[in-house]
């Protein structure tokens, strides 16, 4: 049941973002919603409720690390969108591996 | 500068709504299956995941095309820094304020530092934004 939940209030909020991301313009500016808290929004108000808030501000502290290799990421992707043999479904796909070793290295080195 | 079109969203198909649904729904069961596996420190990284920016810029490329998929790549950037804005919140507060209070917050500091940000580069670059 939570696993419903944690899927349907998530699909909901990135939704919402993610339409504000449509009506606002320019585009530099709606892009500002592909990186909307949406995620953890509803994650860190389950966390709240199930495990306490030791466990939400280490999660805090985590998802800091996490936004260090989301904005490496944007910038990435912007590079690869310059090149129009890559599809960008394939580009940006595949640099989820370079965020993961982004933000795997931040967290080894803080932790 | 800023503009609102909100025939924009009629533009778009139905499954493109979907996508970013199930895209949406994934990641957050993710972050939670990652979190109870492996702890809060991992599965508080892939709260920041970029889980529908793939999505949302191959819809946006094939839409409007590939400068403004750029455009929005660099707004993500951008809005990812104000992501560090929320989790200082979160860190600094949580332990004090009700749960509400804290994400209430820590989510109008993500909009105020994102729209900060972006003013402030618009500004530098001395160019309409695109």
């Amino acid at each position: 049941m939570e696993w419903i939940l944690r899927f349907l209030l998530g699909g909901a909020i990135v939704s919402a973002f993610a339409l504000l991301g449509e009506i606002f313009k320019p585009k530099s500016f709606a892009g500002l919603f592909g990186a909307a808290p949406s995620v953890a929004v509803v994650s860190l108000a389950l966390a709240f409720q199930k495990h306490g808030t030791e466990y939400v501000v280490i999660q805090g502290f985590a998802m800091a690390l996490g936004a260090i290799a989301l904005a490496t990421y944007g910038l990435c992707t912007m590079h690869v969108l310059r090149k129009p043999d890559v599809p960008p479904w394939l580009g940006a796909g595949l640099l989820w591996f370079e965020w993961l070793a982004v933000a795997i290295a931040g967290w080894a080195m803080v932790r | 500068m800023i503009r609102v079109d909100l025939r924009a969203p009629k533009r778009s198909k139905w499954w493109e709504y979907a996508i970013r649904f199930v895209f949406g729904g994934a990641v957050t069961v993710v972050a939670g299956l990652v979190g109870k596996a492996m702890g809060p420190s991992i599965g508080g990284l892939f709260l920041a995941f970029p889980s529908i920016l793939p999505a949302s810029l191959t819809l946006l490329a094939s839409h409007r095309g590939r400068d403004q998929a750029r455009a929005d790549a660099r707004g993500a950037s951008v809005g990812s820094l104000g992501l560090l804005a929320f989790a200082g919140i979160v860190v600094f507060t949580a332990r004090r304020f009700p749960p509400a209070l804290v994400l209430s917050v820590a989510l109008a500091a993500w909009l105020v530092t994102s729209v900060a940000l972006w003013l402030a580069l618009v500004a530098r670059r001395g160019e309409d934004p695109v």
